[in-house]
């Protein structure tokens, strides 16, 4: 479980996150939302280790991460997708399915087998450069490439940016899927709140670094001042 | 065949290509580490030749050549990962300016504690092969055990390298450290690690080229590197810094261009021809022979 406390980020003299906490709970979803520059990508930025938070603590299985650093976070389980995907166009989809699979002691042979039965569009574009896929098969390279170390937690950083609402709508389907089959405990980022509270079990809503409203995902979508002030979903 | 390979134009050839390795495996050393880091090592010749001389002067000592060899690609390496450590991670996420300025400070001072230990006299290191051109009819083919062996060794690192960074796992994360070294490190890999073993391997790389270049005709001097440098990184210039294949391509075409002004236009030209040819593929061709322009940022 992921267990954020009271965590303040700045970025010099501006406060990214101010007292931002809550829990995710182990095999559930939990949405993160709000508008730009609310600290959602700083809170996932926090918790796997590339920012060093001002105070506060992130808690994996009650274990502090405070001073580890962000390549031995992903080794103890937590993959993260960053926004903008982070998959390295240079290499092909094979190599960038390989370097995931480094942080965690699978055989890389079967991992990769594993992830082309269950993404066979990758398995088809193996040997291509990640420069020539389309958006939707980036995300799911940059999925897959997250998945192939078996983490326990998964962070998922505005998956929907860019992406089509039919393919939006497949993708988190497939989040949902993926977390009910693997118990995987995610993280998800999102300005598109009305897909994301569709597969979350909970919802947390940032405004301008502070928590503003959490709990499950159902109540939050059903709060009329939380739809029309924090998430867009009322015109 | 015999007469075609005493030809004038295979002369130059050859010349040109025993020439040429060195100038690749120097561009190959810079481009490891600019690849990775973004530096471009000034000192990366002299820290060359630091290694050779530690190596080789083990050979008065009783110590076989291949020993020495041995020894100076590996004090290389250590001093790579050891100036990497010490000069240049302070550096990270400053000005691009300030690595350089650095690296061309320890330059001289490689160059003066050398002078100081070894002295600044020529010392000449035996070649571990015969030196003497073989002949055909009583015309010489410039080709003799010692340049193939020069231009074997040349080639098998080279591919050495390129099998490293294509498929070991090491290679891999050193790509992916020095292409995103962010997403590399969500990743798992240890970013640092992998520069200073960038670092590492292009000072192996460079220090095999002073080993070469000290057992020829050149000898070992302290100064004896500098001139192979700019050559070196006027290579990896013309074949694109972000281009490994392309600092070996200009490499040879350098040591070419060298011989073929030298044979058919003047000797007075040919130390210009460095330049000639920067200033020609920077016109034509800026961003490197081998250079693809990928969009990143995906």
């Amino acid at each position: 479980m992921i267990r954020v406390e009271k965590l303040s980020v700045n970025y010099g003299a501006i406060k990214a996150l101010s007292d931002v906490s809550f829990n995710a709970t182990p095999g559930l979803i939990t949405a993160v939302l709000g508008a730009n520059g609310a600290g959602k990508t700083t809170l996932l930025r926090t918790i796997s280790g590339l920012v060093t938070p001002r105070s506060g603590n992130v808690f994996l299985d009650d274990r502090s991460l405070l001073k580890t650093a962000a390549e031995d976070i992903a080794r103890m389980g937590v993959g993260h997708v960053p926004e903008g995907r982070g998959v390295i166009a240079e290499m092909t989809v094979d190599e960038n399915l390989r370097l995931g699979a480094l942080a965690s002691k699978i055989n890389i042979a079967e991992g990769l087998e594993a992830q082309y039965q269950q993404f066979p569009v990758l398995g088809d574009r193996r040997k291509q450069y990640a420069s020539t896929l389309s958006g939707g098969e980036r995300q799911m390279l940059a999925m897959s490439r997250a998945l192939i170390a078996q983490p326990k937690v998964l962070l998922l950083d505005e998956p929907s940016l860019g992406l089509a609402p039919l393919v939006t709508s497949e993708l988190m389907k497939s989040i949902r899927s993926l977390c009910e089959s693997k118990q995987l405990t995610v993280i998800l980022v999102e300005q598109n709140a009305k897909s994301a509270l569709k597969i979350a079990h909970d919802a947390v809503v940032l405004h301008l670094g502070t928590v503003v409203a959490s709990g499950p995902a159902n109540e939050v979508a059903a709060n009329d001042n939380l739809r029309r002030y924090y998430l867009g979903l009322v015109q | 065949m015999g007469a075609f390979l005493a030809s004038n134009f295979m002369h130059n050839i050859f010349g040109g290509l025993a020439q040429g390795v060195i100038y690749s495996l120097v561009a190959l050393s810079l481009v490891i580490i600019w690849q990775s880091t973004h530096v471009l090592n000034f000192a990366q010749g002299a820290m060359a030749m630091f290694a050779t001389y530690v190596g080789l002067t083990e050979i008065g000592r009783g110590v076989g050549y291949w020993w020495c060899v041995i020894i100076s690609v590996v004090v290389g390496m250590a001093f790579g990962g050891i100036t990497e450590r010490v000069l240049i991670r302070p550096l990270y996420g400053k000005p691009e300016i300030n690595p350089i300025v650095v690296m061309v400070g320890f330059l001289g001072v490689i160059e003066a504690v050398t002078a100081g230990i070894w002295t600044s006299t020529t010392r000449n290191i035996p070649a571990p092969f015969s030196q003497i051109y073989y002949q055909y009819r009583g015309r010489l083919i410039l080709l003799s055990p010692f340049v193939i062996f020069q231009i074997a060794l040349a080639i098998g690192i080279m591919l050495f390298v390129a099998a490293l960074f294509r498929y070991t796992k090491l290679g891999l994360q050193l790509r992916a450290a020095a292409l995103a070294p962010e997403v590399a490190r969500l990743l798992g890999v240890r970013v640092h690690r992998m520069l200073t073993i960038g670092w590492m391997l292009s000072a192996g790389v460079g220090a095999v080229a002073a080993v070469i270049i000290a057992s020829g005709n050149f000898g070992l001097f302290p100064t004896d590197m500098d001139g192979v440098f700019v050559a070196g990184f006027i290579a990896a210039a013309v074949g694109g810094l972000e281009s490994p294949m392309g600092a070996i391509a200009g490499g040879l075409l350098l040591g070419l261009v060298e011989q073929f002004i030298l044979a058919y236009w003047s000797p007075s030209v040919a130390p210009l021809s460095g330049v000639i040819l920067l200033v020609v593929a920077l016109m034509v061709r800026p961003q490197g022979i081998f250079t693809r322009s990928v969009n990143r940022r995906v």
